[in-house]
């Protein structure tokens, strides 16, 4: 289970439906500021991969989705321990992470809880994992709250995104989780960020959601970098679960132009 | 344009312009600001301050530095610019108002570089001439490099109070 290389593609090679979201926003805009960070997003997207080095020194930090096959979860788990600690010296990767209070620095990414794994189980007898890190500039713009049951997700989400302004990255890609509960609801706006950018919700009325969403948030003119455009999102994905009838739990994930995930199977 | 550092002031530096930079700079962040204001005084030079936590293999190889959110440093701006002669100021998604009212005093502009293009800013990192305060970490510690058509940047905050973030 070759985890060091899974993070390696993840964090060195963008992945081809966000690259080519990119080419079309470059396309499409027309100010010359704009171009220009989209010409320069593209350009380290290609160097990256030539050089085989993190596209963003953010790095971030590791995050992983494991669809459990036959393997055993200790094992799992071990392997990507240490495949974390492995390639934070030899890709490499930013040590990024502390312990909240001291805010020391473990030096390799592993600290309490972190990484910290989503764990499923499948009958399939391989295992999936997924890895998608996530950096700070993003995750410092995300938004979560409890709304009255009446409140408006629309301008929740669209206040979220306003906020971030230029923060983030754009063009980001927005992940949305509707209802559950508080902490089920950012579950599912970070899962949300693992459905490909053309996907729809498969209920009519959280697709219809989405795509007002994206025009809305492209409405706003932050664009590339904050710095004026027409694409701020390149895509809106929304999940959502059943919640209590009092309450409307709402979750903005944001995830920066290096959208940065990949899959290998075991 | 190519920008020769360290710069005087940045009074000539109009809002949307592209610019490159050849000379010396140095990467200061969140630890980094809030020390250097803290005990007074800045480990090197600090003309030209980078808002960025490079990744760095070996010490010596800089394999990429793009920006960091400068927003979380506004409070940090006047005592660069008074106390330690900071004229630019180099980030990505701006600074707030305050920030740029201290542009106009000092004559200080801020260069926005692409967010998360690391490569392409590593690109233009010849040489890591040193590194101090390496007890805050990697990202956090302050990075003395050797610059060359570092960029291209684009001045989104000038000296007259001007901003493309508006």
């Amino acid at each position: 289970m070759n985890v060091t290389k899974l993070i390696k593609k993840a964090v060195v090679d963008l992945p081809e439906e966000v690259e080519a979201a990119l080419r079309n926003a470059y396309e499409r805009e027309e100010g010359e500021t704009a171009r220009l960070q989209l010409k320069n997003i593209l350009e380290n997207v290609e160097l990256a991969r030539e050089s085989q080095v993190p596209m963003c020194q953010d790095t971030g930090i590791p995050i992983f989705f494991v669809r459990l096959g036959d393997a055993k979860k200790e094992d799992v788990e071990k392997a990507i321990i240490e495949g974390v600690r492995e390639a934070t010296k030899s890709v490499p990767l930013r040590p990024n992470v502390v312990d909240p209070l001291s805010r020391k620095n473990s030096g390799d990414n592993i600290g309490t809880g972190i990484p910290h794994i989503y764990w499923s189980t499948s009958d399939d007898v391989h295992t999936y994992v997924t890895y998608m890190p996530k950096g700070a500039g993003s995750e410092n713009a995300s938004a979560a709250g409890m709304l009255n049951p009446t409140g408006s997700v629309k301008d929740f989400v669209l206040d979220a995104v306003e906020m971030a302004g230029g923060r983030p990255c754009p063009p980001i890609i927005v992940g949305v989780g509707i209802g559950g509960t508080m902490d089920t609801s950012t579950m599912l706006a970070k899962k949300a960020l693992l459905r490909p950018l053309d996907s729809r919700n498969p209920d009519e009325a959280y697709a219809k959601l989405e795509d007002e969403l994206l025009k809305e948030i492209n409405g706003l003119g932050i664009g590339p970098m904050g710095l004026g455009g027409k694409t701020t999102a390149l895509g809106v994905n929304v999940e959502y679960a059943a919640c209590h009838t009092a309450t409307l739990p709402v979750a903005v994930n944001i995830q920066c132009w290096a959208h940065r995930h990949h899959t290998m199977r075991f | 344009m190519n920008i020769e550092l360290p710069i005087k002031d940045a009074r000539d530096l109009k809002l949307g312009d592209i610019v490159t930079l050849t000379g010396e700079l140095i990467t200061m962040r969140d630890r980094a600001s809030k020390r250097a204001v803290e005990n007074g005084e800045v480990p090197a030079p600090a003309h030209t301050v980078y808002h960025c936590g490079p990744l760095v293999k070996n010490g010596s190889l800089v394999v990429s530095a793009g920006p960091t959110t400068s927003a979380r440093l506004d409070e940090y701006t006047r005592t660069m610019a008074e106390k330690f002669g900071t004229r630019l100021f180099i980030g990505k998604g701006g600074m707030n108002a305050t920030s740029s009212e201290v542009f106009e005093e000092f004559g200080c502009a801020y260069l926005a570089f692409t967010g998360g293009a690391g490569a392409l800013a590593a690109r233009g990192i010849k040489e890591v001439k040193a590194v101090h305060w390496e007890d805050l970490g990697m990202a956090e510690a302050v990075w003395q490099f050797r610059v060359e058509d570092f960029g291209p940047l684009v001045v989104a905050m000038d000296a007259k109070g001007g901003s493309l973030y508006k």
